[in-house]
């Protein structure tokens, strides 16, 4: 933590005075089987360095060998930034000492990378659509993990020793650069939020990532730069490290745009350096120096062959590419004619593949909404579970459907039963019979129930025949109470209307 | 001596094959032969007696059963081996002759281990090398130097001074070494041995200690041509596990030595590189070459000049890809994860401070010596002068060697400029150790192979001969190696190596 207290200029202030320059890094961890160089599994949570072979240790003799479904994998995401494909490629070795890196440098490519000048249309909140131009998306391996104990820090200077977990060295990444992106104005932290949501979503969209943040499988690195309002020539930037949640991207952001606005007003520089960003106080202390002479003495990885990409090949990949995910939203919007707000709810609730799969299996659009909007969504949030966990499948929405439409159960007992589906039950239709669901619609029995009711209630009887249409339903409790639950309301109060000749 | 440790590979082979000799009687008589000499040459690091007899054990019980697992023993199963000490083994010592590693033991296997383990040659054990394989005459060992068998005063090359010493010594039949500027073909070369450097990727580097990757390359060493074709039939062809190895095996190598044998050379063109004699080279050892292509005109060979005129510019290449490579390769040695660790005498406990001691107490001089040229000639803005220019003086080279192939089939030259030179002799002078490797260099920085012959003596000690192939043509080294071996054999009325004086034990001993 830093011992002082940024100065900072408020954000639209600044903002009236100052351009923001934009640049992001992310990396993103690749789900393949295996390493990006060894057979060791690429597996998250286990006994620390289990997973690893000698390769991943970088004892005496190893040698790596590219893991091809990472190749594959980093081509298609090359392909869904609409990058170019490299025709041919190799790795560099970069050279640092440092004791998460087992072989004292790391495997990465340089100055060729498998995927460059690509694009991605980034949606803002309100529709807008904002290109960033994405300068490569190269391959590389990760580290592995460092946990410092004792000292007051948690970084390695004053700790008393170190941990590491060698699990996550070797795991394969692909680290996506833009370019220097500038227009963005008052919106850059929204943008920066959303551009990192978008391509986490690609990744996501690809299978090629669990892309979860929390866990370190997609990781942010923002650089900012101010210059003076028309200025061309950007300012001296700052890079902040692993900003691990998109809430975070955009605060840093705009902390950073406020911070450099102080230094600049003061007529001191901005020093290049690396940031470290903390959640708990929103902001960001200085890391280490940075400059572009950072010296990791690079050079081709002579253990490596260089990667060729046929024509063929990367064709192949172009046809497994899913359509992208802001398009089939678009495109799923419109087929389901939701209104605006409807549809965000759907995103936001995370369900649009379940209400694609649902409408697919024969309900409609609004049947579909209902239930995973509704009922569904409740369940989940009361058994604190996401809602693909409760396991409901697209064909009990719609066999639960047309149970109601087949007048077989109503809405109520429809709900009932989506439960005992969940716990494991069977099959709607199953459930009804076993259970005895299905509503009374015999009209003899309702006949007989409501002659009851009738003769039990004669005041009600007289407040019907003066036209109250509403006192019909002091007869349901009677009716249902000697149909347990299971008359179909609307056919009981057909039932009266005909008894009273109305 | 037991007349058993002079056969060759080969001989000894058909002798166990035929019953004659068991495997266990084999490896026995080559350690006593160690225990008797080695004291004195120091060319064993480890010596692993128990596992080899209870190897040979092995290959002796399945050859007295009988039946199809005898029949589908390897031809060299039960022939004993020593392995150079910087490729990994289980279950034996891995140092690199480097304090750094002293006491390692690697949990895995080299492919090339996994390979003569499954053909059951018992490996006697680990034999010495300058630290890291960098040097050219296995002084610059953590664990005491080799000495050259022919005369114990003089070193035996290197960086594979020990395995050459242990087959020119008779302590053991064949050998494995590495080479990445000569350290087969010169050790090969001044013992008067046999030694090839396959084409690179022919033989999986998995397992070999790295110094510099783009140049290494494990072959054989041995007493004789075919010995040596054999042992890269068994080591070589494709892994996985090593990315740079070629994808389809070389084959006909023993084929090819055993035609070589005939002596018949009619219809093969020797190119001999102008660049690679005269001027530095010792008058003894330019007069055997001369007269080794006689004999090859005789044979019906046709002798024809090329030039490689970038020849001139590749020791100075070599001098600065070669430590880029250790420099980054050697980085992995830091005492956080295995080998030495050395902790700062004084001052604050840093891990940067950790490392810093660990290299500095781990590393002997020639090692710094490579870190820190390679540091410099990878360092941002000095890159494009240093590496950058010398991979281009590569290009060169190579496309030199692709025009000498238009001429000729193979390409001929001294092994090295000198035979063997004193103990200590350049302990002051590392740039004349480095001159050591001029004629063996080009070959790695152009990944072709090159196979080296005894070609006679010159101040009672050996001399060695090159030949040179285009890359994947090992089979023609072999076939003109085995040429030039029988013709020299016949007009000697015996091997070289059976020329050589009896190992004074004695005069060592009193010495220590």
């Amino acid at each position: 933590m830093s011992n002082y207290t940024d100065e900072l200029v408020d954000f639209d202030e600044a903002l009236d005075r100052y351009d923001p320059v934009l640049g992001f890094e992310v990396h993103v961890e690749l789900n393949t089987k295996t390493k990006m160089f060894s057979d060791a599994p690429n597996a998250f949570g286990d006994a620390p360095n289990t997973n690893v072979t000698p390769v991943d240790l970088g004892l005496p003799g190893v040698l790596p060998v590219v893991n091809k479904t990472a190749v594959e994998y980093s081509i298609l995401i090359g392909l869904a930034l609409n990058c170019q494909i490299a025709e041919k490629c190799g790795f560099a070795r970069k050279n640092y000492f440092y004791p998460d890196t087992p072989k004292n440098f790391q495997t990465s490519q340089f100055e060729d990378p498998i995927a460059y000048d690509g694009y991605l249309d980034v949606e803002l909140e309100d529709g807008e659509i904002f290109r960033v131009e994405i300068e490569r998306a190269h391959m590389e391996e990760d580290a592995g993990k460092l946990t410092h104990m004792g000292g007051a820090t948690g970084r390695i200077q004053g700790a008393d020793y170190s941990l590491v977990d060698y699990n996550r060295s070797g795991v394969p990444l692909v680290e996506i650069v833009t370019k220097p992106i500038t227009g963005a104005g008052k919106r850059a932290p929204e943008l920066a939020k959303a551009y990192v949501a978008a391509v986490r979503e690609i990744v996501k969209n690809l299978g090629v990532s669990d892309a979860k943040m929390e866990r370190g499988n997609v990781r942010c690195d923002a650089n900012v730069s101010l210059m003076p309002k028309g200025a061309e020539k950007f300012g001296t930037r700052t890079e902040t490290k692993n900003v691990n949640s998109l809430r975070a991207v955009e605060h840093a952001v705009h902390f950073e745009i406020e911070r450099h606005a102080a230094v600049l007003d003061s007529g001191a520089k901005i020093v290049q350096e690396t940031r470290h960003w903390h959640e708990d106080t929103r902001s960001t202390t200085s890391g280490r120096p940075k400059s572009d002479a950072d010296d990791y003495r690079y050079f081709p990885e002579p253990d490596l062959v260089p990667i060729v990409t046929t024509v063929e090949w990367i064709e192949e990949l172009r046809g497994r590419l899913p359509e992208p995910p802001a398009e089939r939203r678009k495109r799923l919007k419109a087929e389901w004619g939701y209104a605006d707000k409807e549809f965000r709810d759907v995103v936001n609730a995370g369900v649009l593949d379940e209400i694609e799969a649902t409408i697919a299996a024969g309900a409609s659009a609004a049947v579909a909404r209902k239930w995973w909007m509704g009922e569904i969504a409740r369940l989940a949030k009361a058994a604190d579970k996401d809602i693909a966990a409760l396991g409901v499948t697209p064909a009990t929405i719609v066999e639960l459907n047309s149970l109601i439409e087949g007048k077989k159960i109503n809405d109520k007992i429809a709900r009932q039963v989506l439960e005992f589906v969940i716990a494991g039950e069977g099959s709607p239709s199953e459930i009804v019979d076993k259970r005895s669901l299905a509503v009374v619609n015999d009209d003899d029995a309702l006949g007989k129930a409501v002659d009851d009711a009738m003769a039990a209630m004669p005041d009600v009887v007289e407040k019907i025949k003066g036209g109250k249409m509403q006192a019909i339903g002091a007869l349901m409790g009677p009716v249902m109470k000697a149909t347990r639950g299971q008359a179909d309301a609307g056919r009981v109060r057909e039932i009266v209307m005909e008894k009273l000749g109305l | 001596m037991n007349e058993l440790i002079k056969l060759s590979g080969t001989e000894l082979a058909a002798k166990l094959r035929a019953g004659e000799v068991t495997s266990v009687q084999a490896v026995q008589a080559h350690l006593d032969r160690i225990a008797e000499v080695d004291g004195a040459l120091n060319a064993f690091l480890h010596v692993n007696a128990e596992e080899a007899l209870a190897v040979a054990a092995e290959v002796d019980a399945i050859r007295a059963a009988g039946g199809a697992d005898a029949e589908a023993l390897h031809p060299l199963a039960g022939v004993p081996i020593a392995i150079k000490d910087l490729i990994v083994t289980k279950g034996q010592p891995t140092t690199a002759a480097s304090k750094m590693l002293e006491g390692w033991m690697s949990p895995y296997d080299a492919t090339v281990i996994e390979k003569i383990r499954a053909a059951k040659l018992p490996m006697l054990g680990k034999t010495n090398l300058d630290e890291f394989a960098m040097g050219s005459s296995t002084e610059h060992s953590a664990y005491g130097v080799t000495r050259n068998p022919w005369n114990l005063n003089r070193i035996p090359g290197g960086s594979g001074g020990g395995s050459a010493a242990a087959v020119a010594s008779f302590e053991a039949p064949l050998a494995l070494g590495t080479d990445t500027g000569g350290s087969i073909r010169q050790p090969g070369a001044v013992t008067g041995t046999v030694g090839v450097k396959p084409t690179y990727g022919a033989v999986s580097r998995y397992g070999a200690i790295a110094m510099a990757s783009s140049l290494d390359q494990i072959g054989p060493v041995s007493r004789t041509v075919l010995d040596s074709a054999y042992l890269q039939e068994l080591i070589g062809g494709h892994d996985p596990k090593d990315s740079t190895s070629l994808p389809k095996d070389l084959e006909g190598l023993v084929a090819a030595a055993e035609a070589g044998a005939t002596g018949d050379l009619k219809g093969l063109r020797v190119g001999v590189i102008k660049e690679l004699q005269g001027e530095g080279y010792q008058e003894g050892v330019q007069a055997r070459f001369n007269e080794s292509l006689e004999l090859l005109k005789a044979a019906g060979a046709e002798i024809v000049e090329v030039s490689c005129p970038n020849f001139k510019y590749a020791l100075g290449a070599y001098y600065l890809i070669m430590p880029s490579e250790v420099s980054s390769n050697l980085a992995k040695f830091d005492g956080v994860r295995f080998g030495k660790r050395v902790l700062p005498q004084e001052g604050p406990m840093t891990i940067e401070r950790v490392m810093g001691s660990t290299r500095a107490a781990g590393f002997g001089d020639e090692v710094k010596r490579r870190i820190i040229l390679g540091t410099y000639a990878l360092s941002a803005g000095y890159y494009d002068a240093y590496y950058g220019s010398a991979q281009k003086v590569r290009t060169l080279i190579q496309r030199d060697f692709d025009a000498a192939f238009e001429q000729a089939d193979v390409l001929i030259s001294p092994t090295a400029p000198t035979v063997a030179f004193e103990l200590g002799a350049n302990d002051n002078d590392p740039l004349a150790m480095y001159l050591n490797d001029v004629a063996t260099i080009p070959a790695n920085l152009a990944g072709i192979p090159g196979i080296t012959v005894p070609g006679g003596l010159s101040e009672n000690l050996p001399v060695g001969i090159q030949f040179l192939a285009p890359a994947f043509q090992d089979a023609r080294l072999y076939r003109a190696g085995a040429a030039l071996e029988t013709l020299l054999e016949k007009q000697w009325g015996q091997s070289l190596i059976s020329q050589a004086p009896a190992i004074d034990t004695a005069s060592i001993a009193q010495e220590a």
